[in-house]
């Protein structure tokens, strides 16, 4: 039998997290020169662009915003043939010498991030990139970590996080539900 | 290996409307990729595609060349046109050879209709058709879909009329075929020597006057006048074709609306369209080349893509 979903994060949570992880992007960056936060398909596109409107709030300059897909350069191509969505990817700026911020909700494997890593080679070569993530629930595959967590959580192998944002789903929250459920 | 369109794409008669959507929708993100300045992603590193082009081409392709390379394929062009050997035996020996070499795709055209399928049949690989004599050519089909739908939006209920020799088009069933699957309304209009006898079982509508058409529809999709095909006498002459089905400036300026022209190339400027047809306001004509590029990178990457039973496991796997 299945487990009840339950919340980790609830609307409230989710933004209290979101704005101590853009203090920690200032943190790091030492201020916004030279930032460019990059959310990655779909629901980190989303995370990205809060992240910026904070930055924005707090710091009273733009930061450029752009959208990476990866779904190109995924490496499990055969196995995903159900369900092959092709988003957009959107980066109308130079990445060379710039300090890129790769914004993801849930980071487990680390075979999405080795894929945008992959990918954003092909469209410049940034001074750094980093790694911001609302939710690490562990569980890697490949030696990648996150320089910025929202979140830190156990999540059992049979277990899924959901993360919802309002732009997409209508509310604000991350779950944790069984796979039963999918 | 069997993907969201099955194992080959032979043509778009066996495709639902569903599956030419998904065609689509994948193909507008490829559009990004040409723009880029290193314009390849590694979706099928590792593949091997042959290119087995039994007529000539010039456009599908080293259309079909740029969109395997950008996704980076090994590919290998074979053009066999012009060989002596009979159709039939010269496509059995040449599925064993491929079988052989361990390829993962082929892209065939072949002047016999059924090649393709023929083809599709007796090897394991993915078989793309690339035009099979007057049967069927559906990554046109396609493209040009895509460039009818960056126009208009939905297609149901919009009016597209094939103008030409329609008799010996592939490209006009593909594209009957996918129009009609997508709601749009469609006609043919051409010399009654130029159009099949049952085209009208197609469910399609039928002009003798390219005036008449015109002033119907929303979109002319003008078919090159295969003119190595014309010994038999279908038309008096180039001349008097070009003053009766010709599409010319003047009589787009008497149309009812601003038509969209599609032509599949390559052209035959002043007989079948005018050259200031082909290069104005009204042409997408290089739309539907750089969209054929796209709708290529789309339909190889469905085509690769899918194994049902992993995917549960990718989806374990997928952050």
């Amino acid at each position: 039998m299945s487990k009840k979903p339950s919340t980790v994060l609830d609307a409230r949570a989710l933004d209290r997290t979101l704005r101590r992880m853009a203090d920690q992007i200032l943190e790091l960056n030492a201020g916004t020169e030279g930032l460019i936060l990059i959310g990655i398909q779909r629901r980190g596109v989303q995370l990205a662009e809060r992240l910026g409107r904070i930055i924005e709030e707090r710091e009273g300059v733009t930061v450029p915003r752009g959208a990476l897909d990866i779904t190109l350069y995924r490496d499990d191509l055969q196995t995903v043939g159900p369900r092959p969505v092709v988003g957009a990817t959107h980066l109308p700026w130079t990445l060379d010498a710039q300090n890129v911020v790769i914004v993801d909700d849930v980071l487990y494997t680390g075979r999405t991030v080795r894929a945008a890593l992959d990918e954003l080679a092909d469209f410049g070569r940034p001074a750094r990139i980093a790694l911001a993530v609302l939710i690490d629930r562990g569980g890697r595959e490949l030696p990648i970590h996150a320089d910025i967590v929202g979140r830190t959580i156990t999540v059992a192998s049979g277990e899924r996080v959901d993360v919802f944002v309002a732009e997409l789903d209508g509310h604000d929250d991350v779950v944790i539900a069984s796979r039963d459920e999918d | 290996m069997i993907g969201p369109l099955g194992k080959d794409l032979l043509g778009l008669a066996p495709l639902s409307a569903e599956q030419i959507r998904l065609v689509l929708d994948t193909a507008v993100p490829f559009r990004e990729i040409s723009e880029r300045q290193i314009k390849k992603v590694p979706t099928l590193r590792g593949m091997t595609i042959v290119n087995l082009f039994f007529e000539a081409s010039t456009r599908t392709r080293i259309s079909f060349e740029f969109a395997e390379k950008r996704l980076s394929a090994d590919t290998v062009n074979v053009a066999v046109a012009g060989s002596s050997v009979s159709k039939g035996e010269t496509l059995v020996d040449t599925a064993r050879n491929l079988e052989a070499m361990k390829i993962d795709m082929v892209v065939i055209r072949h002047p016999a209709s059924g090649a393709a399928q023929f083809l599709a049949e007796r090897i394991e690989s993915n078989v793309i058709n690339a035009g099979d004599g007057t049967n069927e050519h559906p990554t046109q089909g396609l493209l040009d879909l895509l460039t009818l739908r960056d126009r208009f939006g939905d297609l149901t209920g919009r009016r597209i009329c094939i103008v030409g020799d329609v008799l010996h088009s592939r490209v006009a069933r593909s594209n009957i075929w996918g129009l009609t699957k997508l709601g749009a309304e469609v006609a043919v209009c051409g010399p009654r020597s130029l159009l099949p006898n049952a085209i009208g079982e197609m469910g399609v509508t039928v002009f003798d006057r390219v005036e008449a058409a015109i002033e119907w529809a929303d979109a002319l999709n003008v078919l090159r006048l295969q003119l190595e095909r014309m010994e038999a006498g279908y038309i008096p002459s180039l001349r008097e074709y070009n003053r009766v089905f010709g599409i010319t400036r003047a009589r787009l300026e008497r149309a009812p609306r601003d038509l969209c022209i599609l032509h599949p190339g390559p052209m035959n400027r002043g007989v079948e369209i005018d050259s200031d047809v082909a290069d104005g306001p009204h042409s997408v004509i290089l739309h539907q080349v750089t969209n054929g590029v796209a709708v290529r990178m789309a339909v190889l990457y469905l085509l690769a893509g899918g194994k049902p039973e992993l995917a549960e496991a990718a989806k374990k796997g997928a952050s």
